[in-house]
C-alpha cells in the first residue's frame, strides 16, 4: 500500500518524471505513426464505399476519432487540474496546460472535418446540430483556459486558476450538450437526418478504431514532449 | 489511381479533411520541436 | 454568519447607491442593445416577436457581464478583499453575499425593465410574466458563474475581454433554457419545465459557485 503510493508520488515530481516522459513520448509517437499508417490503409483502401454517402463518408476516419479526443482530452485535463488542487503537486498543473493546445487542435479538426462532411451530405457547411454546436463551445472553453493561463505571469497561480476554470468547465460540458440538444429540437430547421452509417461494416469500424488509437498515442506523445518543455522552462 | 484521388467526386471534401488534419498535426509537431530546441539552448 | 452576510450586502448596496451612474449605465446598455436589433434586422412585427426572447436574454446577459469587472476590483485595490480573506466569516459566505448584491444591482433592474423591451418587440402581454420570471431565476445564475470568472481574472491585464472569453461559453445553457422558456410559452406549450430547470440551475449554482468563487479568490490573492 505505502510502497505503491510512494511510487506514484515519486513520479509526481517534475525532475523524476522528465526522463520517463521522454521515453513515453518516443514509444507513443512511434506507435502512433504505425497505427495511423494502418488506419489510413484500412480506411482509404480496404473499407468499402458507403451505399448512401459514397466516398464522402471516409471523413469519418478522422472526424469521429478527433471528436472523441477533443472531449476526452478536456476531461483528462480537468482530472489533472483536480489532482493538482487536491494534492498540490506541481506536475499536475503542468500536465493540464500541456494537454490544452492538443485538445483545442482536435476540437478544431473535428469542427473542420464535420463541416466538410456536412456540405456533401446535408448541403450546408454548418448546421446548428447539437454535436457541432457543443463542439464549438468546447473549443471556446479550451481557448478560455489557454487565454487565462497566458494572462497570468506567475506559473503557480496560472496552474491553480486554470484548474478552477477547467473543473467548472467540465461540470458544464454535459449541461451544455443537453441544453444545446434540447434547443436543437426546439429549432428544428431543415430536417437533416443525422443517423450516420446505421449498419457499419466491420472494416469501417476497424479503421476508425485504429485511427482513434493513433490519435490517442499521438496526444500522449505530444503532451509528454510539451510537458518536458514546460518543466525545462520553469526550472530554468 | 486517379479514380482513387477523385474519391467519387468528393475529392475536395475528403482530401480537404485529411489534408488540413495532416497539416495541422505537422504544424503542431514542428512548433513543438522548435520549442524543444529553444528550451535546450 | 447571516449577520455578516447581511452587513456585506448592505455595504455593497450602499456603495452602489453612491455610484448610481454605474448602475444606470448597465441598465442603459441593456436598453440600447435591445433597441439596436430591430434597426439591424428590420421591424417586421412577426420577425420581432419571434426573436424577442433571444434578443432580450442576450442583451440581459451582456449587460450583467459588463458590471462583473467591478464585483471584486475595487475591494481588491483598496485592500478590503484581503481583510475579508483573513476575517472570521467563511469566504464562501462573503462571495455569496457579494454576488447576491451584484445581482440586486445589476440583475434585478433588468428583470423589472424587460417587459418594457418586450413592449418594443410587440410580445404578447401574457408572456411578460414568464419573461420576467425566467430572468429572475436565470440572472442570479449568470451573476454566480460570472463571479467565478471575475475572481479568476482579478488584477490581470486585459481582464475585461478575458472575463468575457471565460464566462460567455459557460452562460450558454442558461441562455438556451431562459430564452426557451419564453418561446415555449409563446408557442402555447407552457414554460413549466424550463422554469423548473432554471430553478434547479439556481439551486446548484448556490451550492457550488460560492466554493469555486472562494477558491478562485484565494488563488488570485496569494
Amino acid at each position: 500500500m505505502t510502497a505503491s503510493s510512494i511510487r506514484w508520488f515519486w513520479y509526481a515530481s517534475p525532475q523524476t518524471f522528465f526522463p520517463l516522459a521522454g521515453t513515453i513520448a518516443r514509444w507513443c509517437g512511434l506507435a502512433a505513426a504505425l497505427l495511423a499508417a494502418a488506419g489510413l490503409y484500412v480506411g482509404l483502401f480496404i473499407a468499402p464505399t458507403d451505399a448512401q454517402q459514397g466516398e464522402a463518408y471516409r471523413i469519418i476516419f478522422i472526424h469521429v476519432p478527433a471528436a472523441w479526443m477533443s472531449m476526452f482530452l478536456y476531461v483528462v485535463m480537468a482530472c489533472w487540474a483536480a489532482l493538482g488542487l487536491a494534492f498540490n503537486t506541481r506536475l499536475s498543473g503542468m500536465m493540464a496546460s500541456a494537454i490544452a493546445p492538443t485538445g483545442a487542435l482536435f476540437t478544431f479538426i473535428a469542427l473542420w472535418t464535420g463541416s466538410l462532411w456536412g456540405k456533401p451530405t446535408w448541403g450546408t457547411w454548418w448546421v446548428w446540430d447539437a454535436r457541432l454546436t457543443s463542439e464549438l463551445i468546447l473549443l471556446f472553453l479550451y481557448f478560455g483556459f489557454m487565454a487565462l493561463q497566458a494572462a497570468i505571469d506567475d506559473p503557480r497561480r496560472a496552474d491553480r486558476a486554470g484548474a478552477v476554470l477547467a473543473i467548472v468547465g467540465v461540470v458544464n460540458v454535459p449541461i451544455i450538450y443537453y441544453s444545446v440538444k434540447w434547443w436543437n429540437t426546439l429549432h428544428q430547421g431543415a430536417s437533416v437526418s443525422l443517423t450516420r452509417a446505421p449498419s457499419m461494416a466491420a472494416t469501417m469500424l476497424t479503421g476508425m478504431l485504429l485511427m482513434a488509437l493513433a490519435f490517442w498515442l499521438y496526444s500522449i506523445a505530444v503532451t509528454m514532449v510539451r510537458v518536458r518543455c514546460i518543466i525545462k522552462e520553469r526550472e530554468a | 489511381m486517379s479514380e482513387f484521388f477523385a474519391m467519387g467526386g468528393y475529392a475536395l471534401y475528403v482530401w480537404g479533411s485529411y489534408g488540413v488534419t495532416a497539416a495541422l498535426l505537422a504544424l503542431e509537431v514542428f512548433f513543438l520541436r522548435k520549442r524543444v530546441r529553444e528550451t535546450k539552448a | 454568519m447571516l449577520e455578516a452576510a447581511r452587513c456585506i450586502v448592505y455595504r455593497e448596496l450602499l456603495l452602489a447607491l453612491r455610484r448610481r451612474s454605474d448602475v444606470a449605465t448597465a441598465l442603459l446598455f441593456f436598453v440600447i442593445v435591445a433597441s439596436l436589433f430591430p434597426l439591424g434586422i428590420g421591424a417586421e412585427p412577426n420577425l420581432l416577436r419571434s426573436i424577442a426572447p433571444g434578443v432580450i436574454w442576450v442583451a440581459a446577459l451582456l449587460s450583467s457581464m459588463l458590471s462583473l469587472g467591478r464585483l471584486f476590483a475595487a475591494d481588491h485595490a483598496d485592500g478590503t478583499l484581503e481583510q475579508m480573506l483573513l476575517g472570521a466569516t467563511p469566504l464562501g459566505v462573503v462571495a455569496l453575499a457579494k454576488t447576491f448584491a451584484h445581482w440586486l444591482v445589476a440583475g434585478l433592474p433588468l428583470v423589472a425593465i424587460a417587459p418594457l423591451i418586450a413592449l418594443q418587440y410587440d410580445l404578447p402581454a401574457a408572456l411578460y410574466g414568464v419573461l420576467a420570471l425566467s430572468l429572475a431565476l436565470g440572472t442570479p445564475v449568470l451573476s454566480m458563474i460570472g463571479a467565478i470568472g471575475a475572481a479568476l481574472t482579478l488584477g490581470l491585464r486585459g481582464g475585461g475581454v478575458l472575463l468575457a472569453l471565460l464566462v460567455l461559453p459557460l452562460y450558454v445553457p442558461v441562455l438556451i433554457v431562459g430564452a426557451g422558456a419564453v418561446e415555449m410559452a409563446a408557442a402555447g406549450l407552457g414554460a413549466g419545465a424550463q422554469l423548473l430547470l432554471l430553478g434547479a440551475a439556481l439551486v446548484l449554482a448556490c451550492a457550488f459557485a460560492p466554493w469555486a468563487i472562494a477558491a478562485a479568490l484565494r488563488i488570485s490573492m496569494e
